[in-house]
């Protein structure tokens, strides 16, 4: 062993010459040195798991020799003991911005807008690509400037290495891997290209284009395909600076901003698209979904910035505050032990933490609450090393690894632990003395006028002091560095003391010059008596916090697996799949086969299907069955919104441009939106949402079930047929938007007319363009230098519209309009599926019917914009009797919860029967999504989506007491009432753990609370849309 | 029975020609209409004495007569009683109509709405209920009302015969009046004049949307300045209003006298909890007289306050979501039964979104209110007679009793319920309503292009 080492010191030295060199001329003699440092007593944790009692390391020009309990040290060592302190391996942060410029995020939409017309190009000079989002070419390396003050605010947390980027943009370019060293940047940068950074936030970009988050996925989704294309045809296309620099990240490891579950869920879905595993930045809601963040075998970077309490002393005002916000104050610490419970690989960052003096304060507080030290080393060391392919240089303290370690006072997950020193590549930045010597004890002093007694005592790097003055003990006021104490204390209330001296190490006094009360310099001597106890007090065990548990959905109205044992994937089919059958006994069916009403029948529901309508059914056998009594009740099929925006994350239009015809709206689900239950209470099912009518081609839709508790991707319907979003009118042409939106194509009627001919002209030769491509051979392909077709996501949608794959809802007012949508349509050879709002309908319902085309409209809304003044509330009779196929819907997030009301103003309205009127909300929509094969009436093989109604479904006095999806009962006034009482009593416990963490003393926020958005057709992000008031 | 009888009432109550099953053929409806309109010109002098008979009358204060006689004599109610036991001499009456199946019911009244001050929302130039400056108590709504307005006609034909047009915005928006949905001009339709003035009191929470944290609620910071700003227009305006003579002469104190000699209403439109018990705090303060909640969202937190003040609550919409994802998914609908169960005096009104355009879903907010809680007279009494009280006009509207305003309607069936409101007969202080509008026009224009029945 001995001779191993000695060996390696030789070997050190034989190398020397290697070292030093630079291409900076020196002003003056250079200060060049080959000191070899020994670490000697110290606890050194050479990695995460593996810990050294009283070992010693050794290391030279900035690298590791060597760390081991018995290390021979070489004579010129310079040598530190450090009994009863402890080195780590210094962190490792994947996620900063250390170096980098600061980003001022621009606020996108209308209302943020600076005076002056949209900006719908980009503003970057240059051969650059289209969208200024895309900022791929930024290299991190090219802008760092190490930065003094931030280093030592990280170093002073542990931190040595860190990964920088600009976070600006949805795709940020390359990071760089940077030590915190005091050397100039060039000695600092360890990796010039680490990782290449991606998003869902524009950043700087005041370019309209994306202002939504469907428009952003898209964005990035569309720039694969270019950046694919671009190097297929490298040289025979355009040149693009962008893609030349999307191209040279896409193989880095990839570090995807996702700063929430369901973020990260749709990145882990983008990338799985392009065959990228991305390292995710979590944002430290993923606890509440952790089961799905495991199911995507990402890695992730886990921030630790818990959210501080909220001041809940005003009752009235706490009402503010969500049981989600509370709940997530609560668990939000659990966050890493949860990533560790499920074996999910991660790391910590500090992002995200204003004060990076809080990381280590929150970094105690996982461990508090369940995760182990052990990982949490892993997290900050080996995993970021690991993740960016650098585990072979740091993250531990082994030979020939970076010399970055930090030596701490104490075990750093110790409350009272700090930092004293942390090397970088082998430099030390120091906090407190290392060598400050234990200066505890009983002491007296000396002055002209009388002795006091002086006692050190507590922390052997910080002693408190106290002074006893007479009979009373009060704290001495002083400092001691560099062998030098101040102090000063004023007794008998007007005489004051104050004093400087060295300590004498040996004889373990002070005396040096003090001042008396008199103003007369005196010598002042403070001596030693006797020692003080300084064996420190075995702390009681810290309870183990008493947790709530995670809910699903994470908000009211979410339940808690019943039990915590179990796969989840078990649990969660038990928890969500109750029951195998529901008999429901004695009901008045409403079939909507005909007009056909049943009086006194049963319905049986076998594993989600309706199998038997018919009276006195036997009670079923089987486990899990449930018989519902519907005696006086109403049964109806599920209630389907044509047209709806709720469970929709940040924006539901992409009106920058004439179409978005890319963007979809099933990437953005929220599947935790309260609305969803709130619907459920009014015996909805099925919804459709829509892209918002901002631009004559919209979105894609998606068509969801109401399945409340479910992820984003349960919640779509299975296979259902695509469908896209088109608008006319007043809203695509911006009509109600302010005068400074008057630059975008269309401002008119006419000008609608011609974005759909030229889309749907270019669409049709994209589509021919691919087709003749894919018969090419491919050898001709390469001999001939033929161009590939460039993947065009919105032409691929449009492509979809005239190959009748995907189907039009348009939105749609006046009459004028609809017929010329229906002409389009007619001379590219496709129909129009749906008009949606539709309130002139009845003006062309003899040329809707003849055209086969839907229409889906409001039953009495009017008067809220001009192009509404006609609108009559007959419409629906009208269009019904003329033999469209025609429903209800709502836009609305309220008057969804009343759709059956809705439909029964049609009886009033124009006379429809009451079974007319129900199909407005159930059959005919369920036509309309081209989903009335599986739900829409009550018939045997149909899935079971069922209201029971507690009086006449059309009758204003019907309330849904069960709503049925799936044979499921998602909603039930019996369980609604236990969930409110839990609710109650959930809130009412975290607020009183809430009191008494502000009567301890602990930070309170002011109260602040998210509400979802209710998002309208017209709704435009940056604007609270009650201040356009129009749809 | 008799047969003159029968034919009168033939022809003074057709059937709905709206819906089938009506009058066949749309000539003859035509017909029909045209005599009707042209009976009508004239039908204030020679229809001036009716007798509505074996309708199922509802009072508007609980009481239900099934079986009625309802007697309008000029302008006032002469008899409501039940028919049974009566003979009617038919020459005493210049019509009496047969309403058997059918319901009579005290107009209803629609309070706080802008309802005649705009046509589209969106087209600014048809706007006319909110006023520059924060201080206005001196601007009057019912200058601004339109009679001519579009929606007005659309709101009459479910059964809302009176309004109260109110100004919006700014900290005092200005004062309200009542006004009757017929009439040649805004001075022939207002029945009470200036009975309230308005003012939204500053909220202590307030909703924001930013970028970053999406549509939040934080403490709102300008409240503090929006309260002493308040505190300090009401202390001299009192001040004012105490000098007989003012030396100088200021209209926006002059337009506070009502609100403190209690000639007005102070409507405090406010909706938290919190806020409302500041609002009483401060109408205690300047002891106003009548002060009257309105919005009152979370009403129903603070019965016991409101109770001990006296004070009546307008409540906004029933068909509403609940401000938080925690509250109860019902507790919109269940708050007039909360309100009534703790014997709050209280309407509901329909402020917010489109509420021009809504005020003809009125009867169906208190339809929402009567499935949870309410009992269907209960429901009703919110809309019309608890209106009337809280307005202070219930005197001569709100129910269908004896020496009252023959202000009624009469509906095939439920008017709360949707499916059965269908309004076919209409009286405005005994003056025969027109129940034809655009919308039934438009709608008779189709079906006849189309030929459907």
């Amino acid at each position: 062993m001995k001779r191993i080492s000695s060996l390696i010191v030789v070997l050190s030295f034989l190398n020397f010459n290697f070292f030093g060199q630079s291409t900076f001329p020196t002003n003056g003699a250079p200060f060049n040195t080959h000191s070899i440092y020994a670490f000697v007593n110290a606890t050194i944790y050479v990695d995460f798991e593996t810990v050294i009692k009283k070992g010693t390391l050794l290391i030279q020009d900035g690298k590791v020799l060597n760390a081991a309990e018995k290390l021979e040290i070489p004579k010129n060592a310079i040598v530190y003991d450090l009994n009863g302190k402890f080195i780590y391996p210094s962190f490792i942060d994947l996620y900063s911005d250390y170096g980098m410029q600061e980003v001022k995020t621009f606020i996108s939409g209308v209302g943020h807008r600076p005076v002056g017309t949209p900006q719908t190009e980009s503003n970057v000079k240059g051969a650059y690509g289209w969208n200024q989002a895309i900022k791929a070419d930024n290299e991190a390396v090219k802008i760092f400037i190490s930065n003094k003050d931030k280093a030592e605010e990280l170093k002073k947390t542990g931190f040595g290495v860190v990964l920088s980027c600009q976070k600006d943009g949805i795709v940020r370019g390359s990071g760089v891997l940077v030590n915190l060293g005091n050397k100039n940047e060039n000695e600092s940068i360890i990796l010039d290209k680490a990782a290449g950074f991606y998003s869902f936030s524009k950043g700087t970009s005041a370019q309209e284009y994306p202002s939504s988050l469907t428009g952003s996925i898209a964005l990035l989704r569309q720039t694969y395909y270019d950046a694919l294309w671009y190097s297929q045809n490298k040289n025979k296309t355009e040149y693009n600076i962008s893609l030349e620099g999307f191209n040279k990240i896409k193989d880095l490891p990839s570090i995807f901003e996702a700063n929430d579950k369901y973020n990260a869920l749709r990145a882990a879905k983008i990338g799985s698209e392009f065959n990228i595993k991305y390292i995710i930045k979590a944002g430290g809601n993923e606890y509440q979904r952790i089961n799905d963040i495991q199911n995507t075998h990402l890695k992730y970077i886990v921030p630790l910035n818990f959210p501080i309490a909220y001041d809940v002393e005003d009752p009235f005002d706490a009402e503010a505050v969500s049981l989600a916000d509370l709940k997530h104050w609560e668990l939000a610490p659990t966050n890493p032990a949860a990533f560790e419970k499920n074996d999910i690989q991660f790391c910590l960052t500090s992002a995200d933490l204003k004060d990076k003096g809080q990381f280590l304060t929150n970094l105690r507080k996982a461990v508090k609450y369940g995760l182990s030290e052990k990982m949490a080393l892993k997290a900050l060391t080996v995993n970021p090393a690991k993740f960016i392919n650098e585990q072979d240089k740091m993250g531990a303290l082994k030979k020939d690894f970076a010399a970055n370690f930090f030596i701490s006072n104490r075990s750093i997950f110790d409350n009272d632990a700090s930092i004293m020193q942390n090397w970088v590549a082998g430099e030390p930045t120091v906090f407190s003395d290392i060598n400050t010597p234990d200066i505890r004890g009983n002491y007296v002093l000396n002055t002209p006028d009388k002795n006091f007694k002086v006692k050190f005592s507590g922390d052997v790097n910080v002693p408190q002091a106290k002074i006893t003055i007479d009979t009373t003990r009060k704290n001495l006021n002083y400092s001691f560095s560099n062998n030098l104490l101040a102090f000063s204390f004023s007794y008998d209330s007007t005489k004051a003391i104050r004093g400087t001296g060295n300590y004498n190490l040996e004889n373990k006094f002070f005396e040096g010059k003090a001042q008396a009360a008199n103003g007369e310099w005196f010598d002042f001597k403070l001596v030693f008596e006797s020692t003080v106890d300084t064996a420190t007090k075995a702390k009681p065990a810290e309870k183990k916090a008493e947790l709530g548990k995670v809910i699903y959905p994470f908000n009211a109205y979410g339940e808690p697996l019943p039990e915590e044992q179990g796969l989840f994937k078990d649990q969660w089919n038990k928890f969500k799949n109750r029951y195998s059958a529901i008999l429901i006994k004695n009901a008045t069916v409403w079939t909507n086969s005909g007009d056909s009403v049943l009086e006194d029948h049963d319905v049986y529901i076998v594993e989600g299907k309706i199998v038997r309508i018919a009276k006195n059914i036997d009670a079923p056998k089987m486990a899990f069955a449930k018989i519902i009594d519907a005696k006086g009740k109403h049964l109806t099929p599920g209630i389907i919104d044509e047209h709806s925006h709720i469970a929709l994350t940040a924006g539901v239009n992409e009106g920058t441009q004439a179409s978005s015809a890319e963007v979809r709206m099933g990437d953005v689900l929220n599947p935790e939106d309260i609305n969803i239950y709130r619907q459920l209470s009014g015996g909805v099912t099925t919804a459709q949402l829509l892209h918002g009518s901002a631009n004559p081609i919209g979105g894609q839709s998606a068509i969801i079930k109401l399945r409340w508790g479910h992820t984003a991707e349960d919640l779509k319907y299975e296979k259902s047929d695509g469908f896209i979003k088109f608008a006319l009118g007043e809203n695509v042409k911006q009509s109600n938007w302010g005068d400074f939106n008057s630059t975008r194509f269309p401002q008119t009627r006419m000008g609608v007319e011609q974005v759909y001919n030229d889309y749907f002209t270019r669409a049709k030769e994209y589509h021919l363009q691919w087709q003749t491509f894919s018969k090419l051979n491919p050898k001709d392909i390469e001999k001939n230098k033929i161009v590939t077709p460039r993947r065009d996501l919105e032409l691929d949608a449009m492509a979809e519209i005239l190959n009748k794959k995907r189907f039009i809802t348009c939105h749609s007012y006046v009459q004028s309009e609809i017929n010329m949508l229906m002409h389009v349509a007619d001379s590219f050879g496709f129909k129009v599926n749906t008009f949606t709002h539709i309130l002139e309908g009845y003006k062309v319902a003899d040329k809707m019917k003849a055209h086969g085309v839907s229409a889906s409209t409001f039953s009495d809304w009017w008067a809220y914009k001009n192009e509404v003044v006609e609108a009559i509330p007959y419409n629906a009779a009208i269009l019904t009797r003329m033999g469209v196929n025609t429903s209800m819907n709502s836009d609305d997030a309220e008057m969804a919860r009343r759709l059956n009301q809705e439909a029964a103003k049609a009886i009033k309205y124009g006379g429809l029967t009451e079974a007319e009127a129900l199909k407005l909300v159930t059959l005919n929509p369920a036509k309309m999504l081209h989903i009335d094969d599986k739900v829409g009436s009550i018939k045997v093989g149909k899935v079971a989506d069922v209201v029971l109604w507690s009086d006449n479904p059309l009758s204003v006095y019907a309330i849904a007491d069960k709503t049925i999806i799936d044979g499921q009962i998602y909603f039930d006034r019996e369980e609604d009432a236990k969930l409110k009482q839990y609710i109650k009593t959930e809130r009412a416990r975290i607020i009183a753990k809430l009191l008494l963490e502000k009567q301890k003393g602990g930070k309170v926020e002011k109260l602040k609370s998210k509400h979802e958005r209710l998002y309208h057709c017209n709704t435009l992000e940056g604007i609270d849309e009650e201040l356009t008031g129009q749809r | 029975m008799n047969k003159t009888m029968e034919k009168i009432s033939k022809m003074v109550n057709p059937p709905n020609p709206l819906r089938p099953g009506g009058i066949a053929v749309y000539y003859n409806f035509v017909l029909i209409l045209f005599i009707l309109t042209c009976k009508d010109v004239n039908a204030q002098r020679t229809y001036s004495h009716i007798a509505l008979i074996n309708a199922t009358a509802h009072i508007g204060n609980g009481k239900v007569i099934e079986n009625s006689l309802v007697v309008i004599n000029k302008n006032k109610l002469e008899i409501v009683s039940s028919i049974t036991g009566i003979r009617l001499n038919p020459s005493s009456y210049d019509t009496i109509i047969d309403l058997s199946g059918k319901h009579i019911y005290p107009g209803l009244i629609n309070t706080d709405n802008i309802l005649g001050l705009h046509d589209a929302e969106a087209v600014r130039a048809t706007k006319d209920f909110a006023e520059v400056g924060n201080i206005n108590p001196h601007i009057r709504a019912l200058i601004a009302y339109n009679t001519d307005n579009i929606i007005v006609p659309t709101v009459k034909t479910n059964g809302i015969l009176y309004t109260q047009v109110t100004p919006r915005e700014g900290l005092i928006s200005g004062s309200s009046s009542i006004m009757a949905l017929e009439g040649w001009n805004w001075e022939d339709a207002v029945f009470k004049a200036d009975d309230g003035i308005h003012l939204n009191f500053p909220k202590a929470i307030k909703r924001k949307f930013t970028e970053e944290e999406g549509l939040s609620v934080a403490t709102n910071k300008n409240y503090t300045t929006e309260i002493n700003y308040l505190y300090k227009f009401f202390a001299d305006a009192q001040a004012y209003c105490l000098m007989p003579t003012p030396a100088e002469k200021n209209i926006r104190f002059e337009a506070m006298r009502g609100v403190f000699n209690g000639t007005a209403n102070l409507y405090l439109h406010t909706e938290k909890a919190k806020d409302i018990l500041s609002a009483i705090n401060f109408a205690i303060k300047y002891a106003i007289k009548k002060p009257v909640i309105v919005g009152g969202k979370e009403s129903y937190k603070i019965t016991s306050v409101l109770k001990k003040n006296n004070i009546p609550v307008m409540l906004n919409r029933v068909n509403d979501l609940p401000d938080n994802a925690d509250d109860d998914v019902d507790i919109v609908f269940r708050t007039p039964y909360l309100l009534q169960k703790d014997s709050i005096l209280f309407c509901l009104e329909l402020e917010g979104d489109m509420e021009a355009m809504q005020s003809r879903n009125l009867p169906f907010n208190a339809g929402a209110a009567a499935a949870y809680g309410l009992t269907k007279e209960q429901a009703l009494a919110s809309i019309t007679y608890n209106a009337a009280k809280i307005l202070g006009v219930d005197k001569e509207l709100g129910t269908l009793e004896e020496g009252k305003l023959a202000s009624l309607v009469v509906s095939e069936g439920d008017i709360l319920d949707m499916k059965t409101n269908n309004i076919i007969l209409a009286y405005i202080a005994g003056k025969k309503v027109n129940l034809i509008n655009k919308q039934t026009e438009l709608y008779l224009k189709y079906k006849t292009k189309y030929g459907i029945k």
